[in-house]
């Protein structure tokens, strides 16, 4: 009998966690094409980033190992979201646009560490600031636009 | 689920050496972020709610006057009883310098007619190395956490406080593998008379990418 309560509970639940993420979906145009589509103020969080914030440095950026680890941990952590070359993915939006190249490598940072919970991008607060600097560094490396994933990028 | 809500299930049994082996019940918790952004301290509301029998000897917290003796009784004699419990707590937690505490205020209410039970567990780690590895590795220090915990019950709405409560401390260690596998281990010491002397606490687990989007194709597929 709690055998039998446990499972339609689980059956539930798992139809719940499907219809939510369908419906998450669904509201996106162009889906065919397994690419989260811009809205007009997809990377407007990263406005919202307070002065303080957007100019602090990054501390990684003459860490000759800061890239390849940066690769890694976007691997790791962001490519389900953006994409294994981070153009864009199911869930999350291009991060080689201009919006987020041209941003302040604090901006970045913020942003991070903040996530933007109403556009589903968590907060990765729990990586240690050095990886989320290491992240930044990555991200706003111009050989991003032209280096597949998966090469390994020890000095850029 | 999403950014500001994380969702778990789980089906429990449990294995007493020289006893058996017994389904115990099942588990239902939810995180729920709070606050939209980054602060000193981050509140998270965890709500869990479980069925399950008097098998059930998790030790994840210690709550109410959860002393020794609950776990003395046999299998057989244990799973008459039934319990449907919810469970609230406080997670407040802070990074600093690699650092992550966490302190937990837990209520927790079987919805019998019994009290509010209350605990808490307080906790420090923080991994071996704060950089990333440029490389793959297994054995990064990055990939080692550490540090220590400690938990116990507070009592319950009629006898709130420490007395007939148990409580332990427990250094913690976290291997974060490659592969997506993280172990962790926590030896656990009782501080009191009412505490096991020595408590055991490990895990295994692995997180799987994308599964709302696997259950979605799953369900997409069917209908």
């Amino acid at each position: 009998m709690k055998l039998a309560t446990g499972g339609l509970l689980l059956c539930a639940m798992l139809l719940m966690i499907a219809q939510l993420s369908a419906n998450s979906v669904s509201t996106r145009p162009g889906l065919h094409s397994m690419q989260f589509h811009l809205g007009g103020d997809t990377y407007a969080e990263l406005r919202k980033a307070p002065d303080k914030a957007v100019n602090r440095p990054n501390p990684m950026e003459n860490d000759p190992e800061a890239v390849a680890a940066g690769r890694l941990l976007f691997t790791d952590h962001c490519a389900e979201c953006h994409g294994d070359d981070a153009r864009g993915g199911r869930k999350g939006p291009s991060l080689r646009v201009s919006e987020v190249q041209n941003a302040s490598p604090g901006t970045l940072f913020w942003l991070l560490t903040n996530g933007a919970v109403r556009k589903k991008m968590p907060a990765w607060s729990k990586l240690p600031e050095p990886q989320r600097w290491q992240l930044v560094r990555f991200l706003k490396w111009p050989g991003l636009a032209q280096t597949a994933p998966t090469e390994p990028e020890s000095k850029p | 689920m999403n950014a500001w809500w994380t969702t778990e299930f789980y089906l429990d049994a449990q294995t007493t050496f020289h006893d058996s082996t017994v389904y115990s019940g099942f588990k239902w918790e939810n995180r729920f972020r709070l606050l939209k952004r980054e602060h000193w301290i981050n509140p998270v509301l965890y709500a869990e709610f479980e069925d399950i029998n008097g098998t059930d000897k998790t030790l994840k917290e210690v709550v109410g006057h959860d002393v020794e003796l609950d776990y003395v009784k046999s299998n057989a004699q244990a799973r008459q009883e039934h319990k449907r419990e919810m469970e609230l707590k406080l997670i407040l937690s802070s990074n600093t310098k690699g650092w992550n505490f966490s302190e937990n205020i837990i209520a927790e209410k079987n919805l019998s007619n019994e009290p509010w039970e209350f605990g808490y567990a307080l906790a420090a780690s923080r991994p071996l190395a704060l950089k990333g590895s440029a490389r793959r590795c297994t054995f990064c220090r990055q990939n080692f956490i550490v540090g220590a915990e400690m938990y116990g019950g507070l009592g319950d709405r009629h006898s709130f406080g420490l007395r007939k409560t148990s409580h332990y401390l427990a250094p913690v260690g976290g291997w974060n593998l490659p592969s997506g596998w993280t172990l962790r281990v926590s030896p656990g010491f009782g501080l009191n008379d009412n505490s096991h002397k020595f408590l055991l606490r490990w895990g295994v687990s692995r997180e799987i990418k994308g599964f709302d989007q696997v259950l979605r194709h799953m369900f997409a597929a069917k209908s």
